[in-house]
């Protein structure tokens, strides 16, 4: 503190509106790391654990991560649930417009992407690709806000004197186990058809890759996303999943990965509340189907004439 | 009561030092509660809560199903304790007698021009005897917080006074409405004189007003009890009442009284939780010590 005061008191002594030219300090500035935090109802919070994890690459600490903790989760789920109401009756334009604001964002943040996923041992060519993909994903689903209710909404032939129609609702408050193995795309091909759908998302980023992630929720942050649409955390998965199946207040979980034990808990933990199981591996189908994982078909039926 | 009570000199009642109870009652929420003691503390919390209902829109049904939801918390779970009371306008005390016929929970009702207290002290003794006849165990009154601020306390301390005589057997709450005293000495205060008035509880808000119940104004209050029963050896409720709407706070809630009262206080005869919506909490909170599982409120009943 003290060598501080004593700077400023030399730059605050030197004479101001002369024309004696200041000498450019020699020291050089210090770079500053970056935090990996968790985003939960619109904020940065750590992890109420208190626990953290280094994120090695090549033998080198490349981060210190939060390892969140059930309580963190919990908090995530309630962030969800308060903001999910509000979100599916965001107008299907609105809901467009956001997807594609984050698509803008997160071109403007190109180079940052491919930094941080080289940084963690993807290749450049393989790290440039991903983020163009995972902006033309945004963009996709951006277009699919006001369209995909026309694919599944239907009125329906019924032999009483009804008016018998369909159409999809959002599910509701949607967990998500982000893909190991594709830290950028597995998550936006996965959050984008979620949240187009008016579902709220809890999502555990990938362990192996997880710094994207909250890169990705400052892009969220600047994107008129409403705070607790989407939050992340990162941290085991071992050690999450069963909270991200079990918890009473979450509709549906969606497991990307392949182990066959963990699939089979997950869909006896879920079966408490009758939660959706989704799974998914391998490649990224994007599309209106993917969307329509995380729907509900809801139908009413009117009565007309006599 | 009346005849005996005194205004005490309130130029007398000690000063508050708000940093120092604002650290205090931060300090309550940081006590490591194990497991077992957790699940007693929400039972307890269960049974003092007078559940809520106060608003324009209330109508016989929606209280008859308030009274239900009072005598059956949840009815997967038999063994869980009632709630000590059920809170309401006087003009539905009736229903909320006939709906708890048989049971053990008090019908409290507020009076006195609830909630700005803005009328005469002649309506207000009206309200109050009404509410009584009608078959209110307890009487949540305001006191005149425009005549406090401006000085009168003898119109305050008279009113409640008279307000108590009226209540007959049935027990007076007091609400200071600490949200509009401004500061911690005048809710001190106003504690002080309210209990001397003859109040058998204190309560802090009506719940229409922000800030509602805090843990420093409620401290300030338990400090005033305290002190009240070592000068007079009465004992005197308290119930703080809206904004506490999660379990984890009303435990606090619990330490801070534990710490401040002891142990006798730790009952629904002298403590309560005016609340609507913590009750679900607390149900949800057992439900998740039993399972395990982080609880929705999907599955438990609004009301």
């Amino acid at each position: 503190m003290a060598a501080k005061y004593t700077v400023s008191a030399k730059r605050t002594s030197a004479k101001v509106g002369k024309k004696t030219r200041r000498a450019t300090p020699k020291t050089k500035n210090v770079p500053v790391a970056k935090t990996y935090k968790l985003y939960i109802n619109g904020k940065f919070p750590r992890t109420e654990s208190g626990r953290y994890f280094k994120l090695e690459h090549k033998g080198k600490v490349v981060a210190n991560v939060c390892q969140a903790s059930r309580k963190d989760f919990r908090e995530a789920v309630v962030a969800a649930r308060a903001a999910q109401k509000g979100w599916a009756s965001a107008s299907a334009f609105l809901k467009g417009q956001i997807l594609y604001r984050i698509a803008e964002m997160l071109e403007g943040r190109h180079q940052q992407f491919v930094d941080e996923l080289q940084a963690q041992g993807v290749l450049k060519a393989p790290a440039e690709a991903e983020v163009d993909q995972a902006i033309d994903c945004l963009v996709h689903y951006a277009g699919w806000a006001d369209k995909y209710q026309q694919i599944f909404s239907a009125v329906n032939p019924v032999a009483s004197s009804h008016f018998n129609f369909s159409v999809p609702e959002p599910t509701g408050v949607v967990s998500l186990l982000a893909p190991q193995r594709s830290g950028l795309l597995g998550l936006v091909a996965n959050i984008a058809p979620a949240i187009v759908g008016g579902n709220t998302v809890v999502v555990l980023a990938s362990q192996r890759l997880p710094l994207c992630a909250i890169s990705f929720a400052e892009v969220l942050h600047s994107s008129d996303v409403p705070g607790g649409v989407v939050n992340i955390l990162t941290g085991a998965t071992d050690e999450l999943a069963g909270q991200f199946a079990s918890h009473m207040d979450v509709n549906a979980v969606i497991y990307c990965g392949t182990s066959k034990q963990t699939i089979t808990e997950i869909e006896e933990q879920a079966a408490n509340n009758v939660k959706r199981v989704i799974t998914r591996a391998g490649k990224y189908a994007h599309g209106p189907y993917t969307i329509k994982d995380t729907l509900e078909i809801k139908t009413t039926w009117h009565p007309v004439g006599a | 009561m009346a005849s005996t009570a005194k205004l005490p000199n309130l130029n007398q009642v000690s000063r508050v030092d708000q940093v120092g109870v604002e650290e205090r009652a931060a300090r309550f929420c940081a006590r490591s509660i194990k497991n077992e003691s957790k699940q007693e503390a929400l039972m307890m919390v269960l049974s003092m809560i007078d559940l809520t209902t106060l608003e324009g829109q209330d109508t016989p049904g929606k209280v008859t199903q308030l009274c239900h939801k009072a005598r059956h918390l949840n009815a997967a779970r038999p063994e869980l304790p009632t709630v000590a009371a059920v809170c309401v306008y006087p003009t539905m005390v009736a229903v909320a007698k006939k709906a708890l016929t048989g049971s053990n929970i008090h019908v409290a009702s507020v009076a006195t021009a609830f909630p700005s207290g803005m009328s005469t002290t002649k309506i207000k003794l009206e309200e109050t005897r009404m509410a009584v006849a009608a078959g209110a165990d307890e009487i949540d009154m305001v006191i005149s917080r425009g005549a406090f601020l401006q000085g009168d306390t003898r119109f305050v301390f008279d009113e409640i006074a008279q307000v108590k005589e009226a209540c007959g057997k049935a027990h007076l709450k007091v609400i200071l409405e600490t949200g509009e005293l401004g500061t911690l000495d005048q809710v001190r205060r106003a504690s002080v004189l309210a209990m001397h008035a003859g109040a058998d509880f204190i309560k802090t808000s009506t719940g229409k007003v922000q800030p509602a119940a805090t843990l420093p104004v409620t401290l300030v209050m338990l400090q005033a009890i305290r002190d009240y029963y070592h000068e007079t050896g009465r004992m005197v409720g308290m119930k703080p009442a809206g904004g506490i709407s999660k379990a984890k706070l009303a435990i606090h809630y619990l330490v801070m009284l534990r710490e401040t009262l002891g142990n006798a206080w730790l009952t629904p005869v002298w403590f309560r939780f005016g609340a609507s919506s913590l009750a679900n909490d607390v149900l949800m909170q057992i439900e998740k010590q039993r399972t395990g599982v982080y609880q929705s409120l999907d599955y438990f009943s609004l009301d």
